[in-house]
């Protein structure tokens, strides 16, 4: 990837940093550092804490990966449980929740958007010291989570619903995940105060912005699982407190459980914005847009109660709301399509594309960083409108809790952020090791096999949901397997498509591994970023950069929402004192 | 702030494509009746097995001819469903259900039934089933490790 680039930054981000943006060679004048063209006066040290991070996203991926082989086996008839440690299914599908919903996208976006940061800003984060300790905390959070889940002290899956009760490290563990995401936002809410002390009336530059908004709105989107961790469940599973409300704590984890979907997508969405369009060749199409996309997901984020349609305790007002403001966030992924599409389009006609639909085949599909995430766009486009189903209240009874449901965010989260950030690798991981990478073909053949593959795995989940197939269950061993002959299509695809995506998880280690033990200073270090096509002057819409009321305006109307449903909720009917049937 | 002209149309499209579809969804609603569950009351799941009417699960016919099933959910079983459970086609069946132990899931593939059962609220849903068969409720939300075994058979004549 790094080879193709002409220009060193994004246009935007040099305009921004006029008085540091020359620190090429060092004080003594003899060694370069590896990053400083990219963005000045960054070093060694300020990337660190990142590659820590990408790091452990990498054995969330792998350990998620692992154990998705053996569901996917399980739907053939495999039981592979049996020849493992593992002690049940549902240990396994724990595992693979955790390491892929939580372990794997946050730790990505620590390191991407730290990173985009950085580069927008055209300067390090304020403070390497919460950097590191955010890494730190990371680690320590999956190491407490995994022995809880790997000692089966911990299979509650990914959404821990009260009166699952694990130990204290399970809990413990995720606060502490969380809480490496909240110093992130910290780190770069003192940089964004520092550059704009010293760029008075200034744009706030784009990529930076529409990375801070995304850790803006998964800080507020937290509060949920934040409130619903430390004030219940960690206290209830340490014995300090009795009984829990399962409905009460619950909503709080959706609080969080909806919008931590967008938390999944924006970084991707950063990238499909501001990097695609340069990788093939075009431009942002619009900064006021794309800041007002990121911002609709800040201000869209009382939705949860979408995941809850079918709950006896929530009444009908809230379920209403929720489902208008659900409509909602569809808008801006639709101005998403049509932005993204239009740099793809520009790109691919500046490389001779031509006619209305042909002009995609210019596109540079040999490159496995473009081309996974190509792919990982199309596979959003069906996850979208799957996504709208769900939404869709009242059909929302034919598949809740079917099957039909990781049909649809295997589509989302495992191919438009999973397959992108395996995509994004391809050019990250040369960025921050200067190995190129070992093979683009294989990579190319990688990310076109994980999209086949999650293709005829999420038809055969949503094939196998419309008919009635519960979702997180072993389905293989269900004592009333027998009644449903039309579940064999959908256990059959399920198991091809998941075996696919597992030899495609495969080929993506292998070729990241090899690349690690090439020799290294063989790339230059240049984060792709688009130039955009309709700029804001500074002066003119000055508003619309300002994430501190931006910030106080989702949080007041966040309450305001969920004020709602609470009020409906309370007093608390703390009624479970939590067991443990695994 | 400049917006091009064919995406302004795209989003106009768009917006009118996401107003017709929640026009659909309230017709769903006001004219053919889909509903979701709603509160309906609290209870103590220690007391669920002492309390009528969750004291004698079962399936009663009511003055009007439609049924009620009332349904008590434990890992792994759905108290209330036995081979007596038998009614005729075209009978509306009233479900009445709590928990004593985990959040359960109650669906009943091919009809309307998908609900969450939660300890400490009781669920209430409601159903016709037209077609003569065997039906299943099965357990849609894990609750632990024999989740995939909680299912029951019952038969519409």
């Amino acid at each position: 990837m790094t080879q193709t680039l002409e220009t060193p930054t994004g246009d935007e981000a040099i305009s921004a940093d006029s008085d540091t943006a020359n620190p090429v060679v060092g004080a003594s004048g003899s060694r370069r550092l590896p990053w400083a063209e990219d963005i000045p006066n960054v070093s060694a040290l300020d990337m660190r804490p990142i590659k820590w991070q990408f790091t452990l996203s990498l054995v969330g991926l792998a350990l998620g990966a692992l154990m998705g082989i053996m569901q996917a086996m399980e739907r053939l008839n495999v039981n592979l449980y049996d020849k493992t440690p593992l002690s049940t299914y549902y240990q396994g599908l724990t595992i693979h929740g955790v390491a892929l919903a939580l372990v794997f996208t946050f730790c990505f976006a620590n390191a991407f958007l730290s990173l985009t940061v950085m580069k927008g800003f055209q300067r390090p984060l304020a403070n390497r010291g919460i950097s590191d300790l955010s890494a730190m905390l990371a680690w320590a959070g999956v190491i407490f989570a995994s022995y809880a889940m790997l000692t089966n002290q911990a299979s509650v899956l990914f959404t821990f619903y009260a009166p699952l009760k694990a130990i204290p490290a399970f809990y413990f563990g995720a606060a502490l995940l969380v809480i490496s995401t909240w110093l992130v936002l910290l780190n770069m809410l003192l940089t964004y105060f520092a550059w704009k002390r010293d760029n008075p009336g200034q744009h706030v530059p784009l990529l930076a912005f529409i990375s801070i908004i995304s850790y803006m709105m998964w800080f507020i989107a937290s509060l949920g699982i934040a409130v619903e961790v430390l004030g219940f469940l960690l206290p209830w599973s340490m014995g300090l407190i009795d009984k829990v409300d399962p409905q009460f704590t619950r909503t709080l984890f959706w609080f969080t459980g909806h919008p931590i979907v967008y938390f999944w997508l924006m970084p991707i969405y950063v990238s499909w914005y501001m990097m695609l369009p340069k990788m093939v060749g075009g431009r942002v199409l619009s900064d006021g847009l794309t800041r007002m996309v990121f911002i609709a997901f800040l201000l869209l984020i009382p939705v949860g109660v979408h995941h809850q349609f079918t709950d006896p305790g929530i009444p009908f007002s809230s379920k209403t709301i929720q489902w208008l403001l659900t409509f909602c966030i569809f808008y801006p992924s639709i101005i998403t399509l049509f932005s993204v599409v239009s740099g793809l389009e520009e790109g691919a006609k500046s490389r001779g594309g031509k006619g209305r639909l042909a002009w995609m085949l210019k596109l540079p599909w040999g490159d496995p960083a473009v081309a996974g995430q190509l792919l990982a766009g199309l596979g959003f486009m069906l996850g979208g409108m799957s996504g709208l189903v769900n939404a869709s209240y009242t059909i929302n009874l034919v598949v809740h809790n079917t099957a039909f449901i990781p049909g649809h965010f295997h589509l989302t989260v495992g191919t438009a952020v999973a397959l992108s950030i395996m995509a994004i690798s391809y050019w990250l991981v040369p960025y921050l090791t200067g190995k190129e990478i070992w093979s683009r073909k294989l990579g190319v053949v990688q990310v076109f096999m994980w999209f086949f593959g999650v293709l005829i795995f999420s038809r055969g989940q949503m094939h196998g949901g419309l008919h009635g197939m519960p979702r997180r269950t072993m389905i293989n061993d269900a004592t009333y397997l027998d009644q449903f002959g039309s579940w064999d299509l959908a256990n059959i695809m399920t198991g091809i498509g998941g075996t696919i995506m597992f030899l495609s998880a495969v080929l993506f280690f292998i070729n990241i591994i090899v690349t690690l033990t090439r020799d290294p200073d063989r790339v230059q270090r240049f984060i792709p970023v688009a130039q955009v096509r309709s700029k804001l002057e500074n002066g003119s819409w000055m508003w619309l950069d300002d994430i501190p009321r931006w910030s106080a305006i989702a949080f007041v109307f966040s309450v305001i929402i969920y004020g709602e449903v609470f009020y409906h909720l309370l007093p608390l009917n703390a009624v479970s004192k939590g067991l443990r049937l695994w | 702030m400049h917006i091009d002209k064919y995406e302004k149309f795209f989003m106009r499209v768009s917006a009118v494509f996401l107003g017709l579809a929640i026009v659909a969804l309230v017709l769903s609603v006001v004219g053919h009746k889909a509903a979701l569950p709603e509160p309906a009351e609290r209870i103590d799941p220690e007391l669920v097995r002492s309390t009528a009417p969750f004291d004698e699960p079962g399936l009663y016919e009511l003055d009007n001819g439609d049924y009620e099933a009332v349904l008590v959910a434990s890992a792994w079983l759905w108290d209330g469903i036995d081979e007596d459970f038998v009614i005729p086609a075209g009978s509306t069946v009233h479900f009445k259900v709590t928990s004593v132990d985990y959040i359960h899931g109650m669906l009943i593939p091919e009809t309307n039934i998908n609900a969450m059962v939660i300890p400490g609220q009781v669920t209430e849903v409601e159903a016709t089933f037209h077609d003569p068969g065997t039906y299943t409720l099965l357990c849609h939300e894990y609750c632990g490790a024999m989740h995939h075994t909680m299912g029951a058979q019952f038969t519409v004549e």
